[in-house]
C-alpha cells in the first residue's frame, strides 16, 4: 500500500501497524539471516547433531566407567581379543542363542564388553569413550590455540604493513616450507609429549596457515569505508582491530575453526598411530591402532574368523564420522555465512 | 619472462636460510648430551669425552656450530692449527683476530649434509639409496590423483546438480576425512588378508636372486599408490569443480556457444584451456608433497623410502640424518613452489606481466 509523507508522519502510523502485524517485521541482521539458513541446511543439523552426541559421551566416559566398573586401563589378559558382547547379548535375549552369552560372561567375571577387548584385555568401549575424550579434547584446545595465535598474528600483519608484515610473512613462508609433518615428528620424536605438551606442539605449529588467511582477509576488510571513518574519528588502531577488523572476519573464522577441529583430530590420531603422539596406554583413537598392523593376521584357530576386526574398525570409523562432521559443519556454516550465495553450491 | 624467474629465485634464498635455522635450532635443542648417549663405556673418561665433545665442535656455543654446520668453516678462538688440522680439513691462524678458520671442505652451502651417526654414511648417500622408492610411489599417486581427479572434477561441473555430481562431491568431503593409516590397514585387511590378491607390502616379494619382475612389482604399488592417492583424488576433485564452474560462466563462453561452435571446440580449446590452468598453482605443492609426505603410508606399506628413513632417523635420534632429510625436503618443497609460480607464469601472461 502506498505510504505518502503524511502518514508516515501521523499517529495514523501507529494505528496502521497495530491493525497490519504482518507490517512490523524485526530488520534482518547478517547473524540472523546466517541462522535461518542454517535452521534449512538437513546436512548441517544432523552432523552439529552428531558431533554434541560425540561431545557429550566424551564428557560422561567416567560416568560408564563407573557404571560398567572398569577402567580404560583395567587389563585382564586371560580374556584378550574377546569379540563384541553386544551381538551374543541380543542372541541370547531373542532366545536364538542361548550359550554364547553367558560363557563370554563367566570369562570375563560377570563384566559385559560391549564392544569387545584388546589385546590386553581392556574394554574397548571405555577406551573409545576415554579415547574420544582425549583425541576430541587435544583437538578443540589445539584449535583455540591455533586460532588466538592465528588471529592475532594476521590481523597484526595484514594491519600493520611495512616491515612488521614483511618480517611476519617471510617468517611463515619459511616455517611452512618445511614439510609439517616432519616438523612434527621432529618435535615429538626429540621431546616426548604428554597429552597437554601435544596440545601445545599442535597448537603452536599450527597457526601459520590461519595467520595467512587472516592478514588476507584483513588487507581486504582494512580499505572499507567504516574503517576509513572509524579512523577519522580517531580511534587508535588496537580499537579498530578489535571492533571493527576482527568481527568483520568471523565468518572466515568461524569456518576455519571448524575445519582445523579436523585436520588436529587426523593430525594427533596418525601421531599417535606412529608412536610419536600420546603414549600408549592412554587410549587415544590413533594410539588404540597403534600395534594394529601386527593384528591384522590374527585368526581363531577353532572358528577361523579374524580376531581382530572389531579392534579395528571401531576407532577408525569413529574418527572418520566425527572429521566428517566437522568437515560437513564447516562446509554448511560457509554456506551460511556467505551473504552473496553464488549458486555454485 | 627470465626477471620473473630471477625474482623468484632469489626470493627464496632467504627462505632456505630461515628454513636452515629454524630446523638446526629445533634439531639440536633436544635434552640429552649426544657423546654421552654414544660412550656408554665406562672405561671412557670424561676427560675422552671432553676430547670428542672438542673434536665435534659441540663445546662451542649453538649460533656458531650452526655457522660450522653451514658454511662448512669452524671458527675458534686461540692458535689451534695443530689440533684440529688434518688431510681433510686446512686450518689458517689469523693472528690479528686470534682466531682459526679451519674448512672442513663440507657445509651445507657446498652441498654436504652431513653423516648420518647410525650408520657412519654420508646423509645424502643414504637419501640416494631410497630416493627412487619414493619418487616410483610419488610419481604413481601424483599421476592418480591427476588422472582420476581432473575429469572427475570437470565431469561434475558440467552435469552439475546431478546425481553423479552430489555422489561425487559428497565422496570428496568422505575421502578428505578418512584417516589414511586407517583406510590404508583396512584395504590392507580387505585385499591383503581376507582375499589374498594384493601383496600386503614391501615393494617387491623378498626372494634371493631380487630380479626385476615388473607384475610383481605393479602389485605392490596399487594399494600404496591408492592410500597415497585418494586424498589428492578428493582435492583435486574439487578444485576442478570450482574452477570448471568459473570458466562455464564466462562471457567468453557464453560468446563462444553463441558464435554456434562446435560442443567439442568450445570445450577443449576453451573451455578445458582455462580451466587446467589455475590447477598449476597447486602441481608444484602436490609434487613435493607427495615425495615429502609419504611417512605414514611408507610406514604402514613397509616402503623402503625416504619418509620411513627420516622417521626411524627421528625416533633413533639420528640429528645429522634428521636435519639433512629436513633440509632436503624444504628445497624440495621451495623449489616445488617456485616451479608452480613460473609454470603458472609461462601458461598464464597475465600473471608474469603484473
Amino acid at each position: 500500500m502506498a505510504v505518502n509523507q503524511a502518514q508516515l508522519d501521523s499517529a495514523e502510523l501507529a494505528a496502521t501497524l497495530a491493525a497490519n502485524p504482518q507490517l512490523q517485521r524485526t530488520p534482518q541482521t547478517f547473524w540472523g539471516m546466517a541462522i535461518q539458513s542454517l535452521r534449512r541446511d538437513k546436512l548441517t543439523l544432523i552432523s552439529l547433531g552428531f558431533l554434541a552426541l560425540m561431545a557429550v559421551l566424551a564428557l560422561t566416559a567416567p560416568l560408564l566407567e563407573g557404571a560398567i566398573g572398569i577402567g580404560p586401563n583395567d587389563t585382564n589378559p586371560q580374556n584378550a581379543f574377546a569379540p563384541p558382547y553386544l551381538g551374543p547379548y541380543l542372541q541370547w535375549i531373542t532366545g536364538s542363542d542361548p550359550i554364547t552369552a553367558p560363557t563370554m560372561l563367566g570369562k570375563s567375571d560377570g563384566i559385559p564388553h560391549w564392544m569387545g577387548t584388546d589385546q590386553l584385555g581392556r574394554d574397548q568401549l571405555v577406551r573409545l569413550l576415554y579415547g574420544g575424550r582425549v583425541s576430541l579434547g587435544i583437538a578443540f584446545i589445539a584449535a583455540a590455540i591455533t586460532l588466538l595465535v592465528g588471529v592475532s598474528v594476521g590481523t597484526i600483519a595484514g594491519f600493520s604493513g611495512g616491515l612488521v608484515d614483511d618480517v611476519i610473512i617471510w617468517f611463515i613462508n619459511t616455517v611452512v616450507s618445511i614439510p609439517g609433518i616432519y616438523l612434527l615428528i621432529i618435535v615429538t620424536a626429540i621431546f616426548k609429549p604428554n597429552p597437554l605438551t601435544l596440545t601445545l606442539y599442535l597448537g603452536f605449529l599450527g597457526w601459520f596457515g590461519t595467520a595467512r588467511l587472516i592478514r588476507g582477509n584483513v588487507f581486504k576488510v582494512r580499505e572499507l569505508d567504516f574503517v576509513l571513518a572509524a579512523r577519522s574519528i580517531g580511534a587508535d588502531k588496537i580499537r579498530i582491530m578489535a571492533q571493527h577488523v576482527i568481527p568483520n572476519s568471523l565468518p572466515i573464522i568461524i569456518v576455519n575453526a571448524a575445519i582445523d577441529i579436523g585436520v588436529l583430530i587426523l593430525v594427533e590420531s596418525a601421531l599417535s598411530f606412529l608412536g610419536l603422539g600420546v603414549q600408549p596406554p592412554t587410549a587415544t583413537w590413533g594410539s588404540m591402532l597403534n600395534r594394529a598392523n601386527n593384528f591384522l593376521f590374527l585368526r581363531d584357530p577353532t572358528t577361523g574368523s579374524y580376531v581382530a576386526l572389531h579392534l579395528l574398525v571401531a576407532p577408525g570409523l569413529l574418527i572418520t564420522l566425527t572429521v566428517l562432521a566437522l568437515y560437513l559443519i564447516g562446509d554448511g556454516l560457509r554456506d551460511a555465512l556467505d551473504p552473496m550465495m553464488k549458486n555454485a553450491r | 619472462m627470465f626477471r620473473y624467474v630471477l625474482r623468484r629465485l632469489l626470493q627464496a634464498i632467504p627462505t632456505l636460510i630461515g628454513v636452515s635455522i629454524i630446523s638446526f635450532f629445533l634439531v639440536n635443542s633436544a635434552p640429552g648430551d649426544p657423546i654421552l648417549i654414544r660412550t656408554f663405556d665406562p672405561s671412557i673418561t670424561e676427560e675422552t669425552r671432553e676430547i670428542m665433545r672438542r673434536q665435534l665442535g659441540l663445546d662451542q656455543s649453538l649460533p656458531v656450530q650452526y655457522i660450522s654446520w653451514f658454511t662448512g668453516f669452524t671458527v675458534r678462538a686461540g692458535d689451534t692449527v695443530e689440533e684440529f688440522q688434518s688431510e681433510t680439513v686446512s686450518c689458517d691462524f689469523v693472528a690479528l683476530l686470534n682466531t682459526t678458520f679451519c674448512d672442513t671442505g663440507g657445509g651445507i652451502v657446498r652441498g654436504n649434509l652431513g653423516t648420518s651417526i647410525s650408520t657412519n654414511q654420508p646423509v645424502w648417500a643414504r637419501l640416494v639409496e631410497r630416493m627412487p622408492a619414493t619418487f616410483e610411489l610419488g610419481v604413481a599417486a601424483l599421476l592418480v590423483s591427476l588422472f582420476l581427479g581432473v575429469p572427475l572434477g570437470v565431469l561434475s561441473a558440467v552435469y552439475q546438480g546431478s546425481v553423479f555430481d552430489n555422489v561425487t562431491r559428497f565422496m570428496a568431503v568422505v575421502f578428505n576425512a578418512l584417516p589414511a593409516f586407517w583406510f590404508g590397514l583396512m584395504l590392507i585387511f580387505l585385499f591383503g588378508v581376507v582375499l589374498g590378491w594384493l601383496p600386503t607390502g614391501g615393494r617387491q616379494t623378498v626372494s634371493l636372486t631380487n630380479e626385476f619382475d615388473l607384475m610383481d612389482r605393479v602389485r605392490h604399488l596399487i594399494l600404496p599408490t591408492l592410500i597415497l592417492a585418494f586424498g589428492g583424488i578428493a582435492g583435486i576433485s574439487r578444485f576442478m569443480r570450482t574452477e570448471t564452474l568459473e570458466v562455464i560462466r564466462t562471457d567468453y563462453i557464453r560468446t563462444a556457444k553463441a558464435k554456434g561452435l562446435a560442443a567439442r571446440a568450445v570445450w577443449f580449446v576453451h573451455a578445458l584451456r582455462n580451466a587446467l590452468i589455475p590447477l598449476m598453482t597447486i602441481l608444484g605443492p602436490s609434487i613435493a608433497g607427495v615425495l615429502t609426505g609419504a611417512v605414514i603410508t611408507e610406514t604402514i606399506f613397509s616402503w623402503p623410502g625416504m619418509g620411513r628413513l627420516t622417521f626411524s632417523a627421528a625416533v633413533q635420534r639420528d640429528y645429522p640424518m634428521v636435519l639433512g632429510a629436513v633440509m632436503f625436503f624444504s628445497v624440495l618443497t621451495i623449489f616445488g613452489n617456485l616451479l608452480s609460480d613460473i609454470l603458472y607464469g609461462v601458461v598464464d601472461p597475465r600473471v608474469r606481466l603484473s
